[in-house]
């Protein structure tokens, strides 16, 4: 109906001398519609709002994120802050939070060095390791993450044996059904001094970089950029770790009575999430690298060698380049899924902040409070990882006469 | 053409057919340099620590039938009578026993839905008819009350039947708002195209957990005091609402790869709007976008695989289930390796028919 309306008001509008856009039918027709749908999307916000509001009356929940300070009155597995129980609710969800951006922050790092290589090992001319990749990939992503989250998590809660018989993989590093154990350095001062001579190692070697390349322009005379590179970020930190009586010494993990003590900790649920996470990833992240490097063409890596490049560096200064600005947004889209799957944390125990709102609203009957405080959480993360990818996009984008 | 270059041409000598030779194979594939060598005899020790236990514990040490899960303790391998005891319960959980033959049905019938789909020439008005036809026979198996068959309540709709209906229907009713959200994303009315935005970030920004969540204790704030929805019908709106944005998006990018010509053809013709979305736009926008759809639907049917956090019982929850009995405990790569078995065949046959679709619908495009 609406269809013969429009060719109608279009063919008087063609004979006649054209209406002021004021009085333009299909403009006007366009405002109405437009505020008839604002109208009825008020209209039914203003229902629920009511539900909401009797409802709540009725259950005796007040409105407000005034919860938020009140007591928690629970344990907390494991957090990168301190949290006991008498905390508010307000750090709790800090605790959680934090934990959510500490385990998609290692799970993006780890899945994206995993993927790469599984992606190169796809292309590689020897069958085994194409064939080792090719049935990781498409094992892990045709079968749900949560499946797998459940297999790994089993793996460390329930086959791992006790901390007496516990697996010791390397030297002094433990699994056992408490978690994964491993060996910390022991504090020293002279640990921030290294620390600050690889950080000027770094300005320097970045310097020296601009300055080689400056005179190949000018000069067309090469500077062993990679030897000069090597020597400036190891050179400062060791000669400081020289200097200071090489201080090394390592707090290993040691088996008392029926735990160990000593060393650093990471609970099976840690370990469980950020392994399913990064596997199950990488997978994904391996098919985007081998079409990105497939999709350039082989002209261009002809084309590096007829300029007399060698493979590394054709594969550096020609194909990588290209091959990043096809992976870079399909890149970005995995980047948001695991950190959005980290929320299945949930499911294995793992306090991050979606399962820790979760207690929080069982507790306090606050739904809508809570998945406001969940959703905010993700579209701020989401956010965060979309612009810093344009970013980068866009810092790698061709750049075009 | 070809013919009559090759007869003034000079006839051509086939060039020599390597020996296709197991040796020269090898040397090509597996030792074709130092690093490829160092690769192959790295792999070839993982193959050999790994191999021997793996097979020790699935074939030599498993056992097939016992009584009990003691008796697989003992024998120390793989409890295969784990999965020969519990399949049906996996399968189809707490449906009345006698009645699993109607879920079976259903499974079957999802099945030829599938395999009707995967045919190009019902494409269209057909295709649509078979998905509602067999969505309304899946609902009659599955609540029964008629025919002679008894009424099973939504929270005896257990395992695989459970899985494929929350990914199936899912998908079916956020096709039609998600049409409504790529087109309202690309309409010159602001209002619109500011809601359409709004909603599809909204909800591609957060994780299907969250909505579950919203679903299972947020909507019963939103509902006027007394009226309760199903649990299963609650999940089954989260799915949808969530799918719908992402499906949205592949429509849109359908819309943006058609030619401007399309739309002012559609104009020429004298069609408004929806005459022209109908006949004109929205037949060829979709048929581009077949494969990424597949590849979403995929990824549903994994994502089902969540309602286990709001306590549904489908395929994962069951096994999970199954797992708890105190007499089995602990044969959960048994359970697992089964249930993984069944996500993977679906997944795996699915992908690979995304992918030859869309090499099928490259091919008209390569010149």
């Amino acid at each position: 109906m609406t269809a013969e309306l429009v060719t109608e008001s279009a063919f008087d509008g063609g004979r006649r001398s054209r209406p002021p856009a004021s009085r333009n039918p299909s403009a006007i027709r366009a405002a109405v519609y437009q505020l008839l749908l604002i109208l009825g999307v008020v209209a039914v916000a203003i229902y629920l709002l009511h539900n909401v509001l009797a409802n709540r009356e009725r259950l005796g929940i007040a409105a407000g994120f005034g919860f938020l300070g009140r007591e928690a009155g629970f344990e907390i597995g494991e957090g990168l802050i301190a949290f006991t129980p008498a905390d508010s609710y307000a750090r709790a969800l800090l605790v959680g939070l934090l934990n959510t951006l500490y385990v998609a922050a290692l799970g993006i790092l780890l899945a994206t060095i995993i993927g790469t290589l599984l992606g190169i090992a796809r292309l590689s001319a020897n069958w085994l390791m194409r064939s080792f990749a090719a049935i990781w990939v498409d094992t892990v992503r045709n079968i749900p993450v949560l499946l797998q989250l459940f297999v790994w998590w089993n793996l460390l809660r329930v086959s791992a044996p006790g901390p007496r018989e516990a697996w010791q993989p390397f030297p002094s590093v433990f699994i056992s059904n408490r978690g994964l154990i491993l060996p910390v350095p022991v504090a020293n001062p002279a640990y921030s001094w290294i620390l600050g001579a690889f950080l000027v190692g770094i300005a320097a070697a970045l310097a020296m970089h601009r300055w080689a390349r400056r005179r190949q322009m000018a000069t067309g005379r090469r500077f062993p950029t990679g030897w000069a590179a090597a020597a400036l970020l190891l050179g400062p930190p060791l000669a400081v770790f020289l200097a200071a009586g090489m201080p090394f010494a390592l707090e290993r993990p040691v088996l008392h009575g029926f735990n160990f003590s000593g060393g650093k900790v990471v609970t099976p649920e840690f370990v469980a999430l950020l392994t399913g996470l990064v596997v199950y990833t990488a997978g994904f992240i391996a098919e985007i690298v081998r079409a990105g490097i497939l999709a350039v063409s082989a002209g261009q890596s002809e084309a590096a060698m007829a300029l007399g490049l060698r493979r590394p560096q054709s594969l550096r200064l020609v194909i990588l380049p290209q091959a990043l600005r096809l992976i870079v947004p399909p890149l970005t889209s995995q980047y948001l899924n695991l950190t959005k799957n980290s929320s299945l944390a949930v499911a294995i125990g793992f306090p991050d902040v979606t399962s820790i709102a979760n207690t929080t609203i069982n507790q306090t009957g606050q739904a809508i409070e809570g998945i406001a405080i969940i959703m905010a959480v993700y579209e701020s993360v989401s956010l965060l990882i979309s612009l810093l990818m344009n970013w980068y996009g866009r810092a790698t984008a061709l750049v075009e006469r | 053409m070809s013919d009559a270059a090759e007869r003034r041409l000079v006839p051509c000598e086939r060039p020599p057919v390597a020996a296709p030779s197991l040796i020269a194979w090898a040397r090509a594939n597996l030792f074709s340099s130092l690093a490829s060598t160092a690769a192959t005899v790295l792999a070839l020790l993982f193959i050999a620590e790994l191999a021997p236990p793996f097979l020790r514990w699935a074939v030599l040490d498993g056992t097939w039938s016992a009584g009990g899960g003691q008796q697989c303790r003992s024998a120390g391998g793989a409890c295969w009578a784990f999965i020969g005891v519990w399949f049906r319960f996996i399968l189809f959980g707490r449906f009345p026993y006698a009645e699993q033959w109607r879920p079976l049905v259903v499974v079957f019938i999802f099945l030829g839905m599938f395999l009707a789909s995967c045919d190009r020439r019902l494409w269209g008005r057909r295709l649509v008819a078979i998905w509602a036809l067999g969505a309304a026979l899946v609902l009659v198996l599955m609540f029964g009350g008629v025919l002679g068959m008894s009424f099973v309540d939504t929270a005896l709709w257990n395992g695989l039947p459970l899985t494929l209906i929350l990914a199936v229907f899912g998908m079916l009713l956020a096709f039609p708002l998600a049409i409504l959200l790529a087109l309202g994303r690309r309409s010159s009315l602001p209002v619109v195209r500011a809601l359409a935005v709004a909603y599809i970030e909204l909800i591609r920004g957060v994780p299907l957990v969250s909505l579950l969540f919203m679903a299972s204790v947020m909507l019963p704030l939103f509902l006027p005091s007394g009226l309760t929805i199903d649990k299963l019908l609650r999940a089954q709106v989260a799915i949808v609402l969530f799918s719908a944005a992402y499906i949205a998006e592949i429509v849109r990018g359908g819309l943006q790869a058609l030619g401007k010509g399309q739309h002012e053809a559609a104009d020429a013709l004298g069609f408004g709007y929806w005459r022209k979305m109908r006949l004109v736009i929205l037949p060829q926008a979709l048929a581009l976008v077949v494969p990424p759809l597949v590849n979403t639907f995929i990824g549903t049917f994994k994502d089902t695989s969540l309602v286990i956090i709001i306590g549904l019982f489908d395929l994962l929850s069951t096994a999970t289930a199954a797992l708890n009995d105190p007499n089995w405990r602990g044969f959960y790569w048994e359970a697992y390796i089964f249930v993984g078995f069944l996500y993977w065949c679906f997944c795996f046959f699915m992908s690979r028919y995304s992918r030859s679709l869309e090499r099928g619908l490259d091919r008209g495009e390569r010149r």
